[in-house]
C-alpha cells in the first residue's frame, strides 16, 4: 500500500478548521491551578480531537473505504458462511532440521548474547545482541559498557530491523551491472598500478567521521604507499562546531567528557545532551541519578535549558526558555558577563536579566558542581563561552573532563570543501567513498553531485544502492554493523572490538576489506586486519587471551582516551560586543531527524513509524513554528508552505509546536530519500536542499510562503486519549518536602476498592510495574525495544492516521502552562494490568481473563476480534489486528521475529504482556534451581532499554522489591485510579521539577 | 369442517422430531469423535521417516538413554534432535555399509542435514517447554508413551488442550520421582495419588491456578 498519497484517503471527517490560538490563550489564561493540556486540538476542541477522545478508533475504523455498505453486507455474508470452514484444515505436517555437526554453544532454543559495539556518527555504544540459533533479534545495551550501561536508545533498537532490511543493497555493480568480487579486486589493483607513478596525487578517499583505530591505521599506512592521495571526512550530522569550539578556547582540539552525576546545576545552551549524540544514553542515566527524590529529604540537581525547537532534554527541564538557536551566542555571552568574565555583552539580550541573573547565581553557588553545556550544533564562540564558563567556575575535572579527540580531528566542512573544488578543478581521477551518501547529503552550495561527474573512477561502499551509488561506477554492498568485524570507539574514546552475529546477509563488504583491495594483500578478511591490528598494540602477554576477553567483554580496558589540561587562552574573540541579529527576521533551523537521523535510517519502518518525541508525527518532517509564529504569518498545521532560504527553496507541510523558540522554523534533515527503498522512498521533504556551508545548522532571513496547498500528517498527539482528569501529575521538590503527599491533592489517593466480584488472592507472585514520570525524559526507546521484543507490525502512514498503530507502550506527550513556554511531561503508558480490568468482563468468549498472578492474559487464538475489550479500556491500550500487518512474505523479514512471540495474524486484539515470555523464562530457571524468582530476574524490554531507569518491574508480593517500595512511595498514584476503581498494577509516580525558587516566582502558573 | 391431517400425521411428526434431535446429537458426536481421531489429532499414526530409525531397537533394545540423542531435554526448552554426527558416532563403527543408513552416511559427508518429520507439532502459538516438565518429575513416557516399543514412532497422546489440561489440573496424578524421569518401564505406584500429592509439595510444583493460566502456555 502507498502510504504517501498527496490526499489522505477518505477522511470521514471534515478538515480541521483552523485552529483559533486567540481563543487557546484566553482560555489558558483563565484557569487555575495545574492545567495539563495534551494538543492544541484539544485545548481548541476540535471535532477530530472530541472523536479521538469519544472513540477508540473514530476514523472510520470498521468501514472498509472502496466497499459500499451494500457490497460489505454480501461480503459478510459470504464469510459467515465460510467461516466454519476455517476450522477444518489440518495442521500441515512440518520438518525438523538439524545440524550435521552441532556447533558448540549453540542449543536449539537457547538465546546467545554477544558483545558488540553499534555505530552512530562514528561513534560506538556497546551493546549486547541476542542471538537465535545464529540470528540476531534484539539489541540489549551492554551493562559493563561506559556509553551504555544497559541502556540503548530507538536507534540502536532498530538496527537489528535494518539488518535484515531486503531492500539493501545485494550484489557488486560496475555500471550497473552485477560483476564479482574478484572483478573489483582487479579494478583496485589497476588502480593502484596506474596511480602508484605519481604517488596518488589523483586519488581521493572520502569517509564519515571515523573513530575506529583500525581503519585510520589503514587508511594512514594506504596514504604512505600513495602519498600524495587525500583523505577526506564528511558526516551530515558533524561536530565541526563542537572541534572549532574547542580549538577557539584552547588553541587545539580536545573532546568534553560531563559527569552530570556530580552535576548539581545544569545549564544547557541548545544543547541535547539527554536525548542525542554519543554519549547522550549514559548522560540521561546520570542525570536520571541525580532526580530520584524517593523521600522528603531528597536532594535534585537543576536543570535549565535554552533551545529553539523543544528537545528531549528540554522537555526534562526545571526551567525552559525558548530562544531562537542564532540567539544563544548572545544568551552564553549575557550568562558568561553576568559570571564576571570578560566578555562583550550584545546590544540586544536574549534571555531576560532575571533570568541570567537567577542562573549566574545558582552556578556560583555551585562552584565545582555546576556544568554549562554548548549545543553541538551551535557555532564555536557558544562551546568556547562555555568551556570559559566552566573553568571560571572550577568545574573542569568535576563535571567535565577534557580528552584527546576521539575521532580522527578534522574540519569537515572545509574537507568536503576541498575535496569539491579538487573534483571540479578535474584533479581527480579516483573518487572511493567509504560509506556516507554525499550526493544526497552534502551542502547544497558545494553542488557535490555535478562535481562528481567529473571523477573518473567512482567507487562507493555503501549499505543501499542509494542517491550516491547511482551515480557511481562501481557500487560495492557494505555489511552491516551486526555482520562485520571492526572497532569502534565510544564518546570517551572506550575501545570496543565489533564482533559479527551473522555472515553477510547480502554479501557485504566491510570499509576494512574495501581499503584492504587497495593494498597487495587484497583478500584479506576484516577478522585478519582487525587482530593483527591490535595484536601488535595490545601489549598482552598472551593475546589470544586478551583478544577473547575483549570481545567477551565488550570493549578494552583502560582505553579511555587520556585526560588532557587545557586552558582557556584568550577570550579575546569575545571581547567586542558582536553584531546583533536581526529581531524579527526568521532564522531556519536544521536538525538531525529523532528517529531516521541523518537519513541513513530512512528505510526502517520501525523508526519511520515511531512517533517522534515532542511532536509525535510518523513518517514525515515537517516545518516547526512556534504558535506565535503561525499566527502571525497565519499559517496553521498541515499548510503547504515554500520555504526559501540563501535563494533555494523547499516546499514543507507546517506544524505548530508549543515552545518552540518565536521567529524560528526547524526542519528536520534525513527526509525526502528518493533511492533507499521501499519504506523510505518519497516520504518527507529533503531539507537538505536548503542546507549550505555557511548556515550548517541554523541561518537568519528565512522565508515562508504559504501555497494554499495541505498536506496530510500522521500525527498520534491525538490518538488514544483520555479524558482530563489529572493523568499526568508533577510536583516540585519544594513541594514534595513541605507536603509528600502533594501529588495527591485535588486528584485522590485511590478510591474505595468496591466490587461485587471477590477480590482476587495472590499467594505467589504478583507482578506489578512503577514509572517514574519523575525520570522519564520521553525518548520513545521504550516503544521501538517493546516493538523488537514482542514481535510488533508496523502499519504504514495512512493506517497510523487512523489511529491503528500497534505499539502496546506509547507515550504521551502534555504540556502544561502556556502556549509559548509550556512545560512538557512525557507519560509511557503500557497496559496497566488493571486488577478490576474492564476488559475481561466483556469478552464474549473469555479470550482476555486474569491470570493467577495479576496479569491480563490476552490469548490470541481464542480471540475473535469483536473489539469489546479495547471499546471498554479507558486506557486505550489495547490494539487491533485490522489487517494482517505482520510481513509474512518477505523471508528476511522473518529472521528478525522473536521467536519466544507469536507472530499475530489479522482479526485479532494485542496488547502489553508484561513480557510474559520474560517472566516465564525466569520462572522457569528458577524452579528448576528449586528457588524463588529473584527480584530482577525478569526485566522487561521496556525497562531494560530505558536510559533514565524509569521503569521498575517486579513482585509487589515481595515487600522488599523494589517495584514494591516504589509502589509505597507517597508520590505514587495510579491513572484514573480514583476515578474508575481499575485498580491498575502499573502505577506512575509523579513527576518532581526543581525550578529554581528565584524564578519559580515570576513564572508562577507560567 | 374435514381434517385437513391424517391422524398418522402425529406419528410423522412426533418420529420427525425425534429423529431430528438423534441426528443433531449424532452430527455433535460425530463432530467431537472426529476432532479427536487419530485422522485429525495425529495421534497413534506411524509416521515415515528419511531414515526408518528405530526407537524400539535403540532405546529398547540396545537400552540407550532419552539423553544421549535429546540432550537439551533437562536444559531448554526443545529436547532436540540428534545432529547426524550423533548418529555417526557409532555407525562410523558398525552398520557402516548398511544401505538403510545411507541417507545418514550422505549428510554427513555433504554437510546437508537430513530433514525428518516432525511428529509431535504442537500450534505455534503453543510454548512447550521440555526442561521444566522433565524436572518436576514428568516422565518421558506419559506424553510419549512408550517410544521404547515404537519401531516407527507415533504421536501417542492426542496433544488436545484438553490433555495438556488434564494433568496441569491434576499434576499429583502423574508425576513420578525425578530418577524415574527417563526409566520407560516405569509403573505408577497403586497409591500414585498419595505419592503424586507428596511429589508435588517436594517438587514445588506450581499450584494448578497457575499452571492453568493461559500465559503458562500461550503468549
Amino acid at each position: 500500500m502507498d502510504t504517501r498519497d498527496a490526499t489522505p484517503p477518505s477522511r470521514g471527517v471534515p478538515d480541521a478548521a483552523t485552529i483559533d490560538l486567540t481563543a487557546i490563550r484566553a482560555r489558558l489564561a483563565n484557569g487555575t491551578g495545574r492545567q495539563y493540556w495534551r494538543s492544541l486540538d484539544e485545548l481548541a476542541e476540535t471535532d477530530d480531537f472530541k472523536r479521538f477522545l469519544e472513540a477508540e478508533f473514530p476514523r472510520e475504523a470498521s468501514v472498509f473505504d472502496t466497499v459500499g455498505r451494500r457490497q460489505f453486507l454480501k461480503l459478510m455474508g459470504a464469510s459467515l458462511a465460510l467461516a466454519g470452514l476455517n476450522g477444518c484444515t489440518k495442521q500441515p505436517t512440518e520438518k525438523v532440521v538439524p545440524y550435521v555437526k552441532q556447533p558448540e554453544l549453540v542449543v536449539p532454543g537457547q538465546p546467545l548474547f554477544f558483545a558488540t559495539a553499534a555505530p552512530l556518527g562514528g561513534f560506538g555504544t556497546g551493546v549486547l545482541a541476542e542471538s537465535h540459533m545464529g540470528r540476531p533479534t534484539k539489541i540489549e545495551g551492554n551493562p559493563d559498557h561506559p556509553a551504555s550501561l544497559g541502556a540503548t536508545d530507538a536507534l540502536l533498537q532498530a538496527s537489528v530491523l535494518q539488518l535484515y532490511d531486503p531492500d539493501r543493497a545485494q550484489v557488486v555493480r560496475n555500471i550497473r551491472e552485477i560483476r564479482p568480487w574478484n572483478a573489483f579486486l582487479d579494478t583496485a589493483a589497476a588502480v593502484m598500478e596506474k596511480h602508484r607513478p605519481t604517488q596518488g596525487a589523483r586519488v581521493r578517499f572520502l569517509t564519515e567521521t571515523v573513530t575506529s583505530p583500525t581503519l585510520r591505521n589503514q587508511i594512514e599506512s594506504l596514504l604512505k604507499q600513495i602519498p600524495k592521495a587525500r583523505w577526506h571526512q564528511y558526516s551530515p550530522v558533524g561536530r565541526d562546531q563542537v572541534r572549532a569550539g574547542a580549538i577557539l578556547a584552547f588553541g587545539e582540539p580536545v573532546d568534553a567528557v560531563y559527569h552530570l552525576d556530580k552535576a548539581d546545576v545544569i545549564v544547557s545552551l541548545d544543547a541535547d545532551v539527554l536525548g542525542a549524540g554519543a554519549g547522550s544514553l549514559r548522560y540521561a542515566r546520570d542525570f536520571a541519578g541525580r532526580r530520584r527524590v524517593l523521600d522528603e529529604h531528597g536532594a535534585m540537581n537543576r536543570l535549565y535549558v535554552v533551545e529553539s525547537s523543544p528537545s528531549v532534554t528540554g522537555s526534562a527541564a526545571d526551567h525552559r526558555l525558548p530562544i531562537r538557536a542564532v540567539d544563544a551566542e548572545a544568551g552564553a555571552r549575557q550568562l558568561a558577563a553576568a559570571l564576571g568574565l570578560d566578555v562583550g555583552i550584545p546590544s540586544e539580550p536574549s534571555l531576560p536579566a532575571e533570568w541570567v541573573k537567577a542562573v549566574a547565581e545558582d552556578l556560583q553557588q555551585h562552584r565545582g558542581a555546576g556544568l554549562v553545556v554548548a549545543g553541538d550544533f551551535q557555532p564555536p564562540e557558544v562551546h568556547a563561552l562555555a568551556h570559559a564558563i566552566n573553568e571560571a567556575l572550577g568545574n573542569v575535572g568535576q563535571t567535565v573532563a577534557y580528552v584527546e579527540p576521539v575521532a580522527a580531528s578534522v574540519d569537515q566542512a572545509q574537507s568536503l570543501r576541498e575535496l569539491v573544488a579538487d573534483m571540479e578543478a578535474g584533479q581527480v581521477d579516483v573518487l572511493v567513498m567509504l560509506g556516507g551518501n554525499p550526493v544526497y547529503d552534502a551542502p547544497a552550495d558545494l553542488r557535490f553531485a555535478a562535481a562528481l561527474q567529473k571523477v573518473g573512477l567512482r567507487i562507493r561502499l555503501g549499505l543501499y544502492d542509494d542517491e550516491t551509488s547511482e551515480v557511481c561506477h562501481w557500487h560495492i554492498p557494505e555489511a552491516h554493523y551486526l555482520e562485520s568485524w571492526g572497532d569502534l570507539r565510544a564518546y570517551d574514546g572506550t575501545v570496543t572490538i565489533v564482533q559479527p552475529l551473522i555472515a553477510p546477509l547480502y554479501g557485504g563488504k566491510t570499509a576494512h576489506e574495501l581499503l584492504a583491495a587497495f593494498t597487495d594483500k587484497p583478500e584479506r578478511t576484516a577478522y585478519e586486519i582487525v587482530r593483527e591490528y591490535w595484536k601488535g598494540r595490545a601489549g598482552a602477554v598472551d593475546f589470544d587471551l586478551w583478544w577473547r576477553k575483549a570481545l567477551h567483554d565488550g570493549f578494552v580496558p583502560d582505553s579511555a582516551a587520556p585526560g588532557k589540561a587545557v586552558s582557556v587562552q584568550s577570550l579575546a574573540f569575545a571581547k567586542k560586543a558582536p553584531a546583533a541579529p536581526k529581531a524579527g527576521t526568521l532564522e531556519v533551523v536544521f536538525r538531525p531527524d529523532p528517529t531516521v537521523y541523518d537519513g541513513r535510517f530512512a528505510n526502517v519502518g520501525w523508526l519511520q513509524e515511531l512517533p517522534k518525541p515532542i511532536t509525535t508525527l510518523t513518517w514525515d518532517n515537517v516545518a516547526m513554528l512556534s504558535p506565535a509564529t503561525a499566527e502571525r504569518l497565519e499559517l496553521s498545521n498541515e499548510d503547504v508552505v515554500e520555504v526559501r532560504f540563501d535563494g533555494r527553496t523547499v516546499r514543507a507541510p507546517v506544524w505548530i509546536v508549543p515552545g518552540h523558540a518565536r521567529d524560528s522554523v526547524t526542519v528536520h534533515l534525513g527526509y525526502g530519500r528518493t533511492r533507499v527503498g521501499r519504506i523510505g522512498n518519497g516520504a518527507g521533504f529533503n531539507a537538505y536542499a536548503l542546507r549550505t556551508t555557511g548556515a550548517p545548522w541554523a541561518g537568519l532571513g528565512a522565508q515562508l510562503r504559504k501555497t494554499g496547498e495541505r498536506y496530510w500528517l500522521a500525527s498520534t498527539q491525538n490518538h488514544f486519549s483520555l479524558e482530563g482528569r489529572d493523568l499526568v501529575r508533577s510536583t516540585t521538590l519544594d513541594e514534595l518536602t513541605h507536603h509528600p503527599h502533594a501529588a495527591h491533592e485535588g486528584g485522590g489517593h485511590g478510591g474505595q476498592d468496591l466490587s461485587f466480584y471477590p477480590a482476587h488472592e495472590y499467594k505467589g507472585y504478583a507482578w506489578g510495574m512503577a514509572i517514574d514520570l519523575g525520570s522519564c525524559i520521553g525518548c520513545n526507546a521504550c516503544t521501538i525495544a517493546c516493538q523488537a521484543e514482542n514481535n510488533i507490525a508496523v502499519v504504514g502512514k495512512d493506517q497510523v492516521w487512523r489511529g491503528r498503530e500497534m505499539h502496546w507502550i506509547r507515550v504521551d506527550r502534555y504540556y502544561e502552562g502556556d502556549l509559548d513556554t509550556p512545560l512538557i511531561h512525557a507519560q509511557p503508558l503500557p497496559c496497566m494490568q488493571c486488577e478490576n480490568a474492564p476488559c475481561e468482563v466483556v469478552c464474549p468468549v473469555n479470550a482476555t481473563n486474569h491470570s493467577t498472578e495479576g496479569l491480563n492474559q490476552m490469548v490470541y487464538n481464542r480471540c475473535v476480534g469483536t473489539k469489546y475489550c479495547s471499546n471498554n479500556c479507558p486506557y486505550k491500550v489495547r490494539r487491533f489486528n485490522f489487517y494482517r500487518y505482520s510481513n509474512w512474505d518477505v523471508e528476511a523479514l522473518k529472521l528478525v521475529a522473536n521467536p519466544d512471540v507469536t507472530v499475530r495474524s489479522r482479526g485479532v486484539m494485542e496488547k502489553c504482556t508484561y513480557c510474559v515470555q520474560r517472566i516465564n523464562a525466569a520462572r522457569i530457571q528458577a524452579e528448576k534451581e528449586d528457588r524463588e524468582i529473584r527480584d530482577g530476574d525478569v526485566v522487561t524490554a521496556c525497562q531494560q532499554v530505558c536510559p533514565t531507569e524509569a521503569i521498575v518491574f517486579g513482585n509487589v508480593n515481595d515487600p522488599e522489591s523494589r517495584v514494591a517500595k516504589l509502589r509505597a512511595n507517597p508520590r505514587t498514584y495510579a491513572l484514573l485510579g480514583a476515578e474508575l476503581n481499575t485498580r491498575p498494577r502499573t502505577t506512575y509516580l509523579a513527576g518532581v521539577r526543581n525550578p529554581n525558587p528565584a524564578l519559580a516566582q515570576k513564572e508562577g502558573k507560567a | 369442517m374435514p381434517q385437513i391431517f391424517h391422524p398418522s400425521t402425529n406419528t410423522v411428526a412426533r418420529v420427525t422430531i425425534l429423529g431430528a434431535l438423534v441426528l443433531l446429537a449424532g452430527a455433535g458426536w460425530a463432530i467431537t469423535a472426529i476432532s479427536r481421531s487419530g485422522y485429525v489429532t495425529g495421534a497413534k499414526v506411524a509416521r515415515r521417516q528419511p531414515v526408518p530409525f528405530s526407537h524400539k531397537h535403540h532405546a529398547g533394545q540396545l537400552g540407550i538413554d532419552c539423553r544421549y540423542c535429546h540432550t537439551a531435554v533437562e536444559r531448554v526448552a526443545t529436547a532436540g534432535i540428534p545432529p547426524t554426527k550423533t548418529c555417526i558416532n557409532c555407525h562410523s563403527q558398525i552398520w557402516v555399509d548398511s544401505p538403510t543408513l545411507e541417507p545418514v552416511r550422505s549428510s554427513f559427508k555433504t554437510d546437508r542435514s537430513i530433514e525428518w518429520i516432525k511428529v509431535h507439532d504442537l500450534p505455534d502459538f503453543v510454548y512447550f517447554n521440555h526442561s521444566i516438565h522433565v524436572n518436576k518429575g514428568v516422565g518421558c513416557a506419559t506424553c510419549h508413551g512408550r517410544v521404547d516399543q515404537m519401531n516407527l514412532v507415533w504421536q501417542e497422546a492426542s496433544l488436545q488442550m484438553e490433555w495438556c489440561l488434564n494433568c496441569h489440573r491434576n499434576p499429583e496424578q502423574y508425576v513420578r520421582p525425578r530418577d524415574q524421569v527417563f526409566n520407560m518401564e516405569y509403573e505408577p505406584p497403586a497409591d500414585q495419588v498419595a505419592l503424586g500429592q507428596r511429589l508435588v509439595h517436594e517438587y514445588r510444583i506450581a499450584d494448578k491456578g497457575q499452571l492453568s493460566d493461559c500465559y503458562t502456555c500461550h503468549r
